[in-house]
C-alpha cells in the first residue's frame, strides 16, 4: 500500500463523502469524517517523510504513462501543502459537531459533512496532481462545495456572499481553463512536467505570454489578492464558523500554491520573472494589499470581518515574498503559509466558540469576555500576537525570514514598509483586547461560560503549535527551505 | 494569411459578450446566463483547436486515416458537466436569494444590505 | 464555411441576449445558443461533445432556468447598468486574447503541436490498448479516467449543494394539499399524459442504448444519465411532483447518487488490490483487453447512476420549492411556462 500513498491521500476523503451520505446519522457521520480526515493527515505525514528521504514520487493513474495518462507528482512543495491542509482539516473537524449544532439545522448536518469532505478532497486533489487539466477539475470540486458550505450560514447575507463568490470564482476558473487551453495548444501536452520541458521552445510566442497572463489573473481571483479580493470578506464573515476556520486556514494557501507551481515549476523562473515584470507588479500589489486591507480591518465592527481583512493583508506578505523570486523569499512565503494556517485556524476556531456561547461576534458584545471565557480569549490574543509578529510566536519566524530575504536583496524600503504594516495589525488586535479585557460586560447578570472542551482541545492544539513552531523552527524551516530550493533547482 | 485565425476571433468576441453580461448586468439570472455563454464559448474554442482539415470524428473506422484530435473533446465533455453543475448551484442560490431578499436585482440586494448595516451601526452608536 | 455561418448566428443570439429584457425570452435564446453550439460541435467532428451540449445547454439548463424564472418573475428591471467599466474590462481581456491568437497555429492545420505530441498515440494505439473504436470513450474512460472520476464527483457535489440549499422537510399534510393543486392543474392535459405514458418506456430504452453504445458511437454514461433523468422529469411534470416522488423517493435517489461515485471508486480500489495502480483496468482480468472492457463498462454505469439521480434531485428540489411557494401564495404566478 505504501506505493499507493499519493492516490490514497485524495481517494480516502473522496470515497468517504458518499459513504457519509449513506450513513446519514449526524454523530456517526461526524466521527466518520473525522476518521477520514485523520487518515488523510497520517498519509500526508508519511508522504512528507518519504519525499524528504527519497525525493519526488510519481504515481501514474490508470497505469498510463504520463503525458498520456494523468500523473500524481509529489515533491517537497506539495507534500508540505498536503500536510497543512489535512492537518488543519482534522483539527477543525474536532470542534465541528458542537459548533454546527447551534448554527445549522439538524436535517442538513449530513450534507454539511459530505460537502466538507468534498471540499477537502478538492484541495488535496489540486495540490497532489501533476496534470494541468486535472487541477481545473479538482478546483471545481473544491469551489462548488465551498459555495454550498458558505451559503449554509445563518444570515441571508451568506446567500448573497456565496452568489458573489460563485460568480467571481467561476470567472477565475474559466480564465484558468482558457490559459490551460492556450498552453495545450502550443505544446500539445497537459502534464506539468512535460509542459515545463516543452514551454521553453515556444516561450517567445505571444500566445504563451497571454496564457501566462490569464493564468495569473485566474489564480489571483481565487487567491483574493488585492485588488481582486472583494468576494472574500463577506464570504468568510457570513459562512458557518467552522467553515470559516477551515477555509481561512487552507483555501487561499491552495491558490498561493498554484501560483508558485505555475510560475516556478511550469513556466519556469526565468520566463516568469525575466520576460514579464512580475516582480515589480506583485511587490507593489502585495504592499498595497497589506496596507489597504489592514487599514480596513481597523474600521470593522464585526470580529470575523476584522480577521477576514487581516487574511487579505497576510496574503500580501506571501505575495511580497513570492515576488522576490529568490529561494529565501520563497522560503518566507512557504513558512508564512504554514504559520498563517496555524494562526487563523486558532483565531477562527476561537471565534466559533464565542459564537457558540453568545451567538455573534460583534465587537461590542465581546465586552468583558476576557474574564468570562479566559481560555478562548487567550487563544485569540495569542493568535493576534502571532499576526503582529511578536517573538516566540510563529508569526515572528515568518516575518523574520521575509525581512532577511528583503534585506539580502537590498530592498530596505520595502522591509521598513512591512514593519509599518505590522503596526496596523497592532491596532486592530488591540481593539479586540481592549474590549474584551478592559470593558465591563454589557450585563453583569448574564453569566457566559467558558467554551466546551470540544472547542478548547482543537483551539489549544493550534495555539500550542503556534508557540512551539515559534520556538523550535527546525522542522518547518527545513521543509520550507527544501521545497523552495528544489524549485530553484538547487539541491539543499 | 490571417484568415486562418478568423474563427478564433469570432470565438473571442463570443467569450467577451458573455463576460460583459456577467459584469454589466444586475439581474442575477442574466448574470448566470452570461456565465454560461462565457463558458460555452471557451468550449467552442477548445473544440476549434481540435479540428484537423479533412479529418473526421474520432471514431475508428476502416479506410479513414485522418481524425480530429480526441483529447480536447474529452476535456470539454468534463468541462460541460462542470458548467451545468455550477449553473444548477448558482440558480438554487438565486431561488434562495429571491425568497429572503424578495429581489433578484444586484442593486436592490446591495441596498438592503447597506441599510441593514447602517441601522446596526446607529444602534451601536446610541448604545 | 458552415462553421463561420454558425458562429455568426451565435454572435447574433448573444447580442440579442444582451438587449432582451424579458427573462423568458432570454432563457429561450440561451437554449438556442446551446443548440447552435451543439451544431457547431458536429461541424467540428466532436459528436460526443455535441450530444452532451445539446442535452445540457439546450435541455437541462433551459429547463432549470424556466423553473427559476417561474419563481422569480420574468422582468429584468432597468437598473443602472455599469456598461463603461464592464466595457473597459472586456475590451482589455478580448484585446489580449486576440493578441495571443497571432502566434497560434492556424485553424485546422495538421502540423499544430496538439496533433503531433500526445494525440497520435490515442489515435493509433487505442485499438490495441483498449480495444474499442470510439477514441473519445477510450481517452475519457481509460487514459484520463481520473478526470472523469473528478467530473462525477463535481456533479455529485452540485447535487448535494442543491439539496442543502433547497430541500425542505416534507410533511404528509403539506403533500396532500400540493397534490390537490396538482390534480386540478393536470387534469386538462389528458392527451399529453397518455402520449407521455407511451413515450416514457421508449425514452428509458433509448437511455439504455446510449449507455451501452458509448464504445462504438457517441454516447456513454453521462448522456444516458441525462436522458434517463429526462424521462423521470417528464413524468413529474405531467403527473405532478408528489406522484413522481411516490414512485421514486428522495432517500432512494440520494442513495443512487452516492452509489454511482462508490461504483466508480470501487473499480479503482479493485485495481489497487489486484496489484495495479488506481483505475488500472488491465489488472481486472487476465486478458488486458477484457479488463479494459470490463472497467469501462462498470465506470460508465457509475457515471450514469450519479448523473441521472443528481439531475432528478436537482429538478425535484427546484420544482418542490416552486410548488411550495405556489401553495403559499396561490394567487400569484399562474402563467408559469412549464405547465
Amino acid at each position: 500500500m505504501i506505493t499507493h500513498l499519493p492516490i490514497l491521500q485524495v481517494i480516502v476523503p473522496l470515497m468517504s463523502a458518499p459513504i457519509c451520505l449513506l450513513l446519514n446519522r449526524a454523530k456517526l457521520v461526524w466521527l466518520f469524517s473525522l476518521l477520514a480526515s485523520g487518515l488523510a493527515f497520517v498519509i500526508s505525514i508519511l508522504l512528507l517523510q518519504q519525499v524528504m528521504i527519497s525525493g519526488v514520487i510519481s504515481y501514474e493513474l490508470g497505469g498510463w504513462q504520463a503525458p498520456w495518462g494523468i500523473e500524481y507528482r509529489i515533491d517537497k512543495l506539495n507534500a508540505f501543502l498536503l500536510l497543512i491542509i489535512s492537518g488543519i482539516s482534522t483539527v477543525v473537524l474536532v470542534a465541528a459537531q458542537t459548533s454546527i449544532e447551534k448554527e445549522i439545522p439538524k436535517d442538513k448536518h449530513t450534507y454539511f459533512y459530505v460537502l466538507y469532505l468534498l471540499s477537502l478532497t478538492g484541495m488535496l486533489g489540486i495540490v497532489a496532481t501533476g496534470d494541468a487539466f486535472n487541477v481545473f477539475v479538482f478546483l471545481e470540486i473544491s469551489s462548488l462545495s465551498a459555495y454550498a458550505l458558505i451559503a449554509m450560514g445563518q444570515k441571508r447575507q451568506a446567500l448573497w456572499a456565496s452568489y458573489q463568490y460563485l460568480i467571481m470564482g467561476t470567472i477565475g476558473a474559466t480564465f484558468i481553463l482558457i490559459a490551460i487551453g492556450l498552453m495545450y495548444q502550443m505544446t500539445g501536452t497537459l502534464n506539468m512536467q512535460d509542459l515545463s520541458h516543452r514551454l521553453p521552445e515556444v516561450a517567445q510566442t505571444r500566445t504563451v505570454f497571454v496564457s501566462f497572463a490569464f493564468l495569473i489573473v485566474g489564480v489571483c481571483l481565487k487567491l483574493a489578492m488585492f485588488p481582486l479580493h472583494l468576494w472574500l470578506p463577506n464570504a468568510y464573515a457570513y459562512a458557518p464558523s467552522i467553515v470559516t476556520a477551515f477555509f481561512a486556514a487552507t483555501a487561499t494557501k491552495v491558490a498561493v500554491y498554484l501560483l508558485i507551481r505555475f510560475t516556478f515549476s511550469i513556466f519556469g523562473f526565468s520566463f516568469s520573472f525575466a520576460t514579464i515584470p512580475l516582480q515589480t507588479l506583485f511587490m507593489a500589489l502585495g504592499l498595497i494589499g497589506i496596507f489597504i486591507a489592514s487599514a480596513t480591518a481597523i474600521y470593522q465592527n464585526n470580529v470575523k470581518h476584522i480577521f477576514a481583512y487581516s487574511s487579505i493583508a497576510q496574503i500580501g506578505y506571501m505575495i511580497v515574498g513570492f515576488s522576490l523570486s529568490t529561494a529565501a523569499g520563497l522560503t518566507a512565503t512557504l513558512l508564512h503559509m504554514f504559520n498563517h494556517a496555524l494562526m487563523k485556524g486558532a483565531i477562527f476556531l476561537a471565534l466559533a466558540a464565542v459564537i457558540y456561547r453568545i451567538g455573534n461576534v460583534e465587537l461590542n458584545n465581546l465586552r468583558g469576555l476576557g474574564r468570562q471565557m479566559p481560555l478562548t480569549m487567550a487563544a485569540i490574543v495569542t493568535g493576534g500576537l502571532s499576526l503582529i509578529g511578536v517573538p516566540l510566536t510563529v508569526g515572528f519566524v515568518s516575518k523574520w525570514y521575509l525581512l532577511t530575504a528583503l534585506v539580502e536583496q537590498g530592498w530596505w524600503p520595502v522591509a521598513v514598509l512591512i514593519l509599518l504594516g505590522s503596526m496596523l495589525a497592532v491596532i486592530y488586535v488591540w481593539r479586540i483586547v481592549e474590549v474584551a479585557y478592559f470593558k465591563a460586560p454589557l450585563d453583569e447578570n448574564i453569566k457566559v461560560k467558558e467554551a466546551p472542551v470540544s472547542f478548547l482541545i482543537p483551539i489549544w492544539t493550534l495555539v500550542i503549535a503556534n508557540i512551539y513552531f515559534g520556538i523550535d523552527t527546525r522542522l518547518s524551516v527545513q521543509v520550507a527551505q527544501g521545497a523552495a530550493q528544489s524549485l530553484f533547482g538547487v539541491s539543499p | 494569411m490571417l484568415i486562418g485565425l478568423f474563427n478564433y476571433w469570432i470565438v473571442i468576441i463570443l467569450m467577451m459578450i458573455g463576460l460583459y453580461i456577467v459584469i454589466a448586468h444586475g439581474n442575477l439570472i442574466k448574470k448566470i446566463i452570461g456565465l454560461t455563454i462565457f463558458q460555452t464559448s471557451v468550449f467552442i474554442f477548445y473544440i476549434s483547436i481540435a479540428k484537423v482539415d479533412g479529418g473526421t470524428a474520432p471514431i475508428l473506422a476502416d479506410g479513414i486515416t485522418q481524425y480530429s484530435n480526441p483529447l480536447p473533446h474529452v476535456l470539454i465533455l468534463t468541462a460541460i458537466v462542470v458548467g451545468i453543475a455550477t449553473t444548477a448551484l448558482g440558480l438554487s442560490l438565486v431561488v434562495r436569494i429571491k425568497e429572503t431578499y424578495h429581489s433578484i436585482e444586484e442593486e436592490e440586494i446591495q441596498q438592503q444590505d447597506n441599510e441593514e448595516q447602517q441601522s446596526k451601526n446607529k444602534a451601536e452608536e446610541s448604545a | 464555411m458552415i462553421d463561420i455561418v454558425l458562429l455568426t448566428f451565435l454572435i447574433i443570439i448573444a447580442v440579442a441576449i444582451i438587449r432582451t429584457k424579458d427573462s423568458f425570452a432570454v432563457v429561450m435564446l440561451a437554449g438556442i445558443y446551446g443548440l447552435l453550439s451543439a451544431s457547431f460541435f458536429v461541424a467540428m467532428d466532436a459528436v460526443d461533445v455535441a450530444f452532451t451540449e445539446a442535452a445540457v445547454g439546450a435541455g437541462i439548463s433551459t429547463l432549470l432556468m424556466l423553473v427559476v424564472i417561474s419563481m422569480t418573475g420574468r422582468k429584468e428591471k432597468p437598473t443602472r447598468h455599469k456598461p463603461l467599466p464592464a466595457l473597459f474590462i472586456v475590451i482589455i481581456t478580448g484585446g489580449l486574447l486576440i493578441y495571443g491568437t497571432l502566434d497560434m497555429p492556424h485553424f485546422g492545420s495538421e502540423d499544430a503541436p496538439i496533433h503531433n505530441h500526445t494525440s497520435p498515440r490515442y489515435i493509433n494505439d487505442s485499438m490495441q490498448e483498449i480495444g474499442i473504436p470510439n477514441i473519445v470513450t477510450s481517452v475519457l474512460a481509460s487514459y484520463r479516467a481520473f478526470d472523469t472520476f473528478g467530473e462525477v464527483v463535481v456533479i455529485f457535489t452540485a447535487g448535494i449543494g442543491v439539496l442543502t440549499l433547497l430541500s425542505v422537510a416534507r410533511t404528509k399534510n403539506n403533500d396532500d394539499e400540493i397534490e390537490s393543486i396538482n390534480d386540478s392543474m393536470h387534469r386538462q392535459h389528458l392527451v399529453i399524459r397518455i402520449v407521455a405514458k407511451m413515450l416514457i418506456p421508449f425514452i428509458f430504452l433509448f437511455a439504455l442504448y446510449v449507455q451501452f453504445h458509448g464504445d462504438f458511437g457517441p454516447g456513454g454514461g453521462f448522456q444516458a444519465g441525462v436522458i434517463f433523468a429526462s424521462a423521470i422529469i417528464l413524468y413529474a411534470m405531467l403527473f405532478g411532483l408528489v406522484t413522481a416522488r411516490k414512485v421514486i423517493n428522495q432517500t432512494f435517489i440520494q442513495f443512487i447518487a452516492a452509489l454511482g461515485v462508490l461504483i466508480y471508486g470501487s473499480v479503482g480500489a479493485v485495481s489497487l488490490m489486484n496489484g495495479g495502480n488506481f483505475l488500472d483496468y488491465n489488472v481486472l482480468s487476465s486478458n488486458p483487453i477484457t479488463g479494459q472492457h470490463l472497467g469501462i463498462l462498470i465506470i460508465e454505469w457509475g457515471v450514469g447512476c450519479t448523473v441521472a439521480s443528481v439531475m432528478v434531485v436537482i429538478f425535484f428540489n427546484f420544482a418542490g420549492r416552486r410548488e411550495r411557494k405556489q401553495h403559499k401564495k396561490p394567487s400569484q404566478d399562474k402563467e408559469s411556462p412549464i405547465c
